[in-house]
C-alpha cells in the first residue's frame, strides 16, 4: 500500500476544496487534494447556466467557467491533485491523521497529514426522505441527477415533467428541460413560499409559463413500468384537502427537495455532527471536534451561492494554515441561536479577531431586524427588507463590537 | 457483447423438467435438480430472476415457533432453517443468525408468548427461551422499556433474499440448468409423454415434467395446464427502509406478539446494516399493485416505534411493498391430481423463504414419486465463485484487489461502497437492468438512492452490453430510463 505524507490534505476538489487548498499553499504548506471524479470542479461542472461569480469575480460565469478560474490557479501553483480517488476512511493513528483512499491507478493509499480540510459537498434528498407513497416506476430522478444526465451525458430523462419541490436545482432544471423541448407541467411545493431564489422563480418558471403550486403536497405517484402521473393535494390551514386532490399526467418526476451535507466520512471518524445543519460542529476557526480537521463549503452547511462557498473555504484554508503554524485562539465565545433563527455558524467566535457568521431564518418575514446580543445586550443590529429560510444571511463581527465580552460571555443572534 | 450466460443458452429438444417461475422456490428446485443427470430449464416471465415476491419480503430465516408441526409449512420451515449454514458456505450470499425476539408490551400478551414457547418446544426449536423483562432488555437494549417479557429464538436469522436467489440460480446454471427470462408461460398442452409449453411471445419448449412455482400466478399457470382450479389472492405488505446511520438499529429481529392474521410489524436489522420496518397486511388491488400508501406506512412507523421508540421518520430512505400469494392456511405443494407430471408449489406465503431449501428437496421427492429418474452427477459443484466486495475488504485486501483488477479502485456507489468491478460482475452474471444491478451489488440502494451513481451505472451497462441508451431499463418491460438524447 502506497504511503504519502503532506502537511494538509483536502478531501473534495469542488469549489470549496480548491479555494481552501490555494490558501494553504499560499502560506507555504504542502497540500494534496483528493477528488473522486476524473476532474476538479465538483458540482459546478454540471451547472452550465449563468449566474456564478457575481460576488467573487464581479461578472456572470457558468459553473464550469467559475471552476476553471480556480483550477487554473491550482495548476499554476503546482498543487498536487489525485483524481479518481475516493476517500474511504479518516483515522487517528499514533497521534497523526491517516486518510485511506483508493483509485484504480494507485490502488489503496494511506496519506498521513497534520491537518485535513473536509470539502465533500452535499447530496440531494430523495423520494424516500420525503416519503411520497405510490409505485416505484422508472422516471423518478433527483433534479441534480437529471441535470447531470442532460448537461453532461447528453440524455433526456423524459418528456412530460413534473418537478417536486421548488429548490434552485429544480427551478433551473425546469428551464433546462423546457429548452430541451420537454413540457414541464408544474412545480409542486409543500410550503406556502418557494424554497429557491426569487430570481430563479422569475427566470425559470414565470418566463416559461410553468405553474408553481404552493401549499400543495404530492400524495401519490402512479404507473407501473414508467411514471404515468402524480396526485396532488392542496393544503389549507395545515390540513390536506383530499376532496380537492387532482392528478397530473407525466412520464417524469424530478425531485428538488433539499440538499444534505455528505458527512458519512466525518461521522465515521467520530466528528460531531450538528442536527440543525447536518454538518460538523465547528469553532471560530471552522475546526471540527477532531483537532486539526476543518470543514467548509456544502459539507459544512448548504450554501445558496458558490461565492459564499469560496469565501468560507478561504477562511478554512487560512485557519488550517494558522493552526499548522501553532496558532490557537486564546478565548472563544459561545454562539446561541435566538428567536427565529434555525442555525448560526460557526458555533464559537473569537473576540480578538474579525468573525464572519452565516445563519438561516426559520421564518418568512418582511421588514425584519437581525440582532446580535452580547449577554443579552444588543451590540449590533441590521434592518432587512425581507428574510426567508432559503436565503442565507451573513454578518461580520469586529473585535470592537465585542469589547465588552467577559470570559463566559455568550453571543446570541435573533431575528425580530 | 452480451453477458456470458445468455450466450450459452442453446435449446434442448426436450427437457426432463421445466420449472415455471424463478423466485426462491423455483430457484431452490432448480439447484436441487442440478445435482442429477437431467436437462432442466427454469422459465421466468420477468427480465431477471427474483423480481417477484422473493425480492420484497422481510428476509428472515424464521425461528420455527409460529406454526404447529402438524402443518406442512412448519415442517418445511424447521427443515429449511437448518440448511442455511451450509448454503451460506456454498453460495456467496449475506446471511447471519442474529436471533429473533418476540416482545410482549402488556401482561395479557404473555399468555400468547407462553403458547408460542410451548409450540416452539414441541416443534423442537433449539435454544428457545422465555424471557423476563430484564432479559429482553439485556438481549436488546433498543427495545421499548415498557416491554414486560417475551421469547428468544437464537437460531433465527436474516439474509438478503435476492442475493440468495441469484446465487441459487448461478449455482444451478453452473451445473447445467438453463435459464430463460422474459418467457411468460401462457399455454400448455400434453402430447404423448411431453408437455408443450408456449410463452406469450410465441416461443415453445417441451418438457416431460413441470414444476409450477409461479408465485402469485400459480393459479393461472395451473389453469393453462388444465390442472386444478384455485385462486391466489394478493395480500400486500408495505415497508420502510431506514438508513444504516439510524440510532434505532437493533441487533436482533424484533416481532410483536402475532395476531390471527399476521406476524405483525417487525423491526429487522438487515444483513447489510440498514433497518427494515414492516410489513403491513392488507388486500392488494391486483397482482401488479405494488404501490405504497400513506395510511399503511404511517401505521408501519407507529407500530415499529412501539417496539423500538428511537425509530425516526428522518431515517427513512425508501419504501416498498411485497405481495403475499395467499391461498388457504398452508403451503400447497403437491402433484396435480388432474393432469400428469405437474407439481404445484403454490400458496407459498411466509415462511416460504425459510422453507425454500426444504421445498427444493420435497419437490424433488414428488417428482421421483411421479416417475422422474434421479441419477446423481459425479461432478456436481455446490459452490459459486465468490465475488469480493470492496465494502468488505480491509485496506490491504482492497489494495490487492485493485492490483488484480483496477476496476476495484473505482468506487461507483459511494453510499454502499460498490466498485466498478462489482457492477461489471453483476452484468456478466446476467443482471442487465438498473434494478438487477442494484440487487446484485447494492449500488443505488443506499441513502442517496442512485442520485450520484445512476449515470455511471448507465455508462458501464452500455459499455459492457453494447446496449443503446434507449434500451436501458429499470427492470425490463417498458421501464425505460432515458427518453431521448441531445
Ligand atoms: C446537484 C447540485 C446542483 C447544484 N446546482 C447549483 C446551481 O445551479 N447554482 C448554484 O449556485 N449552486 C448550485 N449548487 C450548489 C453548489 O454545490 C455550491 O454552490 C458549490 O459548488 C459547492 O461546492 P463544494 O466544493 O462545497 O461542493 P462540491 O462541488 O459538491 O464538491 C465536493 C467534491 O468532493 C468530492 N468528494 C465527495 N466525497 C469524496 C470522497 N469521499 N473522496 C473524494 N472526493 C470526494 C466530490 O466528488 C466533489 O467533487 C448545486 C448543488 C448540487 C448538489
Ligand atoms: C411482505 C412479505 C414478507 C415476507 N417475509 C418473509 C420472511 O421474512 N421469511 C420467510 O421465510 N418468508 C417470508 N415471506 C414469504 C416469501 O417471501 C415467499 O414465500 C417466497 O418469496 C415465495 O417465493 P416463490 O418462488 O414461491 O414466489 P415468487 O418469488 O413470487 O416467484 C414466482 C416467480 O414466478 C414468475 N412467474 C409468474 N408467472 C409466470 C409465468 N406465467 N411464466 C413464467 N414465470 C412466471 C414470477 O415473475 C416470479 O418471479 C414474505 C412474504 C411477503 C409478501
Amino acid at each position: 500500500m502506497k504511503q504519502l505524507t503532506f502537511d494538509a490534505v483536502v478531501i473534495g476538489g469542488g469549489a470549496a476544496g480548491m479555494a481552501a487548498a490555494l490558501e494553504l499553499d499560499a502560506r507555504g504548506h504542502s497540500v494534496l487534494i483528493l477528488e473522486r471524479e476524473d476532474a476538479l470542479g465538483g458540482i459546478l461542472m454540471q451547472c452550465i447556466h449563468n449566474g456564478f461569480g457575481l460576488i467573487e469575480f464581479n461578472e456572470e460565469l457558468t459553473g464550469p467557467e467559475f471552476a476553471q478560474r480556480f483550477e487554473e490557479k491550482v495548476v499554476a501553483r503546482n498543487i498536487q491533485v489525485s483524481l479518481r480517488t475516493t476517500v474511504l476512511d479518516i483515522r487517528e493513528e499514533e497521534g497523526a491523521k491517516a486518510i485511506y483512499c483508493v483509485s484504480p491507478e494507485q490502488g489503496m493509499m494511506r496519506v498521513q497529514a497534520r491537518t485535513i480540510v473536509l470539502a465533500m459537498g452535499c447530496r440531494e434528498r430523495n423520494r424516500g426522505n420525503i416519503r411520497i407513497p405510490g409505485t416505484r416506476p422508472a422516471g423518478i430522478y433527483t433534479a441534480g441527477l437529471a441535470q447531470r444526465l442532460v448537461n453532461i451525458e447528453g440524455y433526456i430523462p423524459g418528456k412530460d415533467v413534473v418537478i417536486i419541490g421548488s429548490g434552485d436545482i429544480g427551478l433551473i432544471m425546469a428551464r433546462r428541460m423546457s429548452w430541451s423541448g420537454c413540457k414541464v407541467h408544474a412545480v409542486i411545493e409543500i410550503l406556502p413560499y418557494p424554497s429557491g431564489l426569487t430570481r430563479n422563480i422569475v427566470q425559470c418558471l414565470n418566463d416559461f409559463g410553468i405553474p408553481l403550486y404552493l401549499s400543495h403536497l404530492v400524495t401519490d405517484i402512479y404507473g407501473n413500468d414508467r411514471v404515468e402521473g402524480i396526485e396532488v393535494t392542496p393544503i389549507e390551514s395545515g390540513a390536506l384537502m383530499h376532496e380537492k386532490a387532482f392528478k397530473i399526467a407525466c412520464d417524469t418526476v424530478l425531485l428538488s427537495v433539499g440538499l444534505v451535507p455528505e458527512n458519512e466520512l466525518s461521522r465515521n471518524a467520530g466528528i460531531e455532527i450538528q442536527p440543525t445543519t447536518n454538518g460538523p460542529w465547528v469553532d471560530s476557526m471552522l475546526m471540527t471536534t477532531m483537532p486539526g480537521v476543518f470543514a467548509c463549503g456544502n459539507v459544512l452547511h448548504v450554501h445558496d451561492l458558490v461565492d459564499y462557498v469560496v469565501e468560507e473555504a478561504r477562511r478554512a484554508g487560512a485557519n488550517a494554515a494558522a493552526w499548522l503554524s501553532g496558532y490557537r485562539p486564546a478565548r472563544e465565545l459561545r454562539v446561541k441561536t435566538g428567536q427565529n433563527i434555525r442555525y448560526v455558524l460557526p458555533m464559537r467566535i473569537n473576540p480578538e479577531r474579525e468573525n464572519r457568521l452565516y445563519m438561516r431564518s426559520l421564518v418568512v418575514k418582511n421588514d425584519a431586524r437581525l440582532e446580535v446580543r452580547l449577554d443579552g445586550a444588543v451590540v449590533k443590529s441590521r434592518r432587512l427588507a425581507h428574510v426567508q429560510p432559503s436565503e442565507m444571511l451573513s454578518l461580520t463581527l469586529a473585535p470592537e463590537e465585542l469589547s465588552a465580552a467577559g470570559r463566559d460571555s455568550t453571543i446570541e443572534i435573533a431575528l425580530v | 457483447m452480451i453477458s456470458d450466460w445468455k450466450r450459452s443458452q442453446e435449446m434442448k429438444e426436450i427437457y426432463d423438467v421445466a420449472i415455471i417461475g424463478a423466485g426462491v422456490c423455483g430457484a431452490n428446485v432448480a439447484r436441487k435438480l442440478s445435482q442429477y443427470e437431467l436437462d432442466v430449464v427454469l422459465l421466468e416471465k420477468e427480465i431477471d430472476v427474483s423480481l417477484g415476491t422473493s425480492k420484497a419480503n422481510s428476509g428472515i430465516v424464521h425461528g420455527g415457533f409460529h406454526d404447529h408441526i402438524s402443518t406442512l409449512k412448519a415442517r418445511l420451515e424447521l427443515q429449511g432453517a437448518l440448511m442455511f449454514d451450509r448454503l451460506h458456505e456454498e453460495l456467496d450470499f449475506p446471511f447471519e443468525r442474529c436471533g429473533i425476539l418476540v416482545a410482549a408490551l402488556h401482561e395479557d400478551e404473555m399468555k400468547a408468548i407462553e403458547q408460542l414457547y410451548l409450540q416452539g418446544v414441541e416443534n423442537g426449536v433449539i435454544g428457545i427461551e422465555m424471557c423476563s423483562r430484564e432479559r429482553m432488555l439485556e438481549l436488546e437494549p433498543k427495545l421499548n422499556p415498557d416491554v414486560v417479557g417475551g421469547l428468544y429464538a437464537p437460531s433465527g436469522g436474516i439474509l438478503e433474499p435476492y442475493r440468495f436467489v441469484f446465487s441459487l440460480v448461478e449455482s444451478a446454471r453452473n451445473n447445467g440448468v438453463q435459464v430463460k427470462t422474459e418467457f411468460e408461460v401462457e399455454a400448455a398442452e400434453r402430447r404423448g409423454d411431453c408437455w408443450h409449453i408456449r410463452a406469450k411471445g410465441g416461443q415453445e419448449i417441451r418438457a416431460r415434467y413441470v414444476v409450477n412455482s409461479a408465485g402469485l400466478h400459480a393459479d393461472s399457470v395451473s389453469a393453462a395446464f388444465g390442472a386444478e382450479r384455485f385462486t391466489i389472492m394478493p395480500r400486500k405488505g408495505e415497508y420502510y427502509l431506514l438508513d444504516r446511520t439510524t440510532k434505532a438499529k437493533p441487533s436482533r429481529v424484533i416481532f410483536p406478539v402475532p395476531t390471527e392474521v399476521s406476524k405483525g410489524i417487525l423491526v429487522i436489522p438487515t444483513v447489510e446494516g440498514t433497518v427494515l420496518i414492516g410489513p403491513t397486511a392488507s388486500p392488494a388491488q391486483s397482482k401488479e399493485d405494488f404501490a405504497t400508501t400513506r395510511e399503511q406506512l404511517e401505521h408501519v412507523l407507529h407500530a415499529a416505534r412501539m417496539m423500538v421508540p428511537a425509530i425516526s421518520e428522518n431515517d427513512v430512505i425508501t419504501s416498498f411493498a411485497g405481495l403475499r400469494a395467499a391461498y388457504g392456511s398452508d403451503f400447497y405443494i403437491a402433484l396435480s391430481e388432474k393432469v400428469p407430471a405437474l407439481v404445484h408449489v403454490a400458496g407459498i406465503q411466509s415462511p416460504g423463504l425459510t422453507a425454500s431449501p426444504a421445498i427444493g428437496e420435497y419437490v424433488k421427492d414428488l417428482l421421483k414419486k411421479a416417475g422422474l429418474r434421479l441419477v446423481e452427477k459425479p461432478d456436481w459443484d455446490p459452490c459459486v465463485r465468490k465475488v469480493p466486495r470492496a465494502r468488505d475488504a480491509d485496506p490491504f485486501a482492497l489494495d490487492a484487489l485493485v492490483a488484480q483488477d483496477p476496476a476495484y479502485g473505482d468506487i461507483v456507489c459511494r453510499c454502499e461502497r460498490v466498485s466498478e468491478a462489482e457492477i461489471v460482475a453483476a452484468i456478466r452474471a446476467g443482471h442487465t437492468t438498473l434494478d438487477g444491478i442494484k440487487y446484485y451489488t447494492r449500488a443505488q440502494m443506499g441513502r442517496c438512492q442512485g442520485g450520484f451513481c445512476t449515470y455511471k451505472i448507465i455508462r458501464i451497462l452500455m459499455r459492457e452490453t453494447g446496449m443503446r441508451f434507449d434500451q436501458i431499463t429499470k427492470r425490463g418491460g417498458d421501464s425505460f430510463v432515458l427518453k431521448g438524447s441531445l
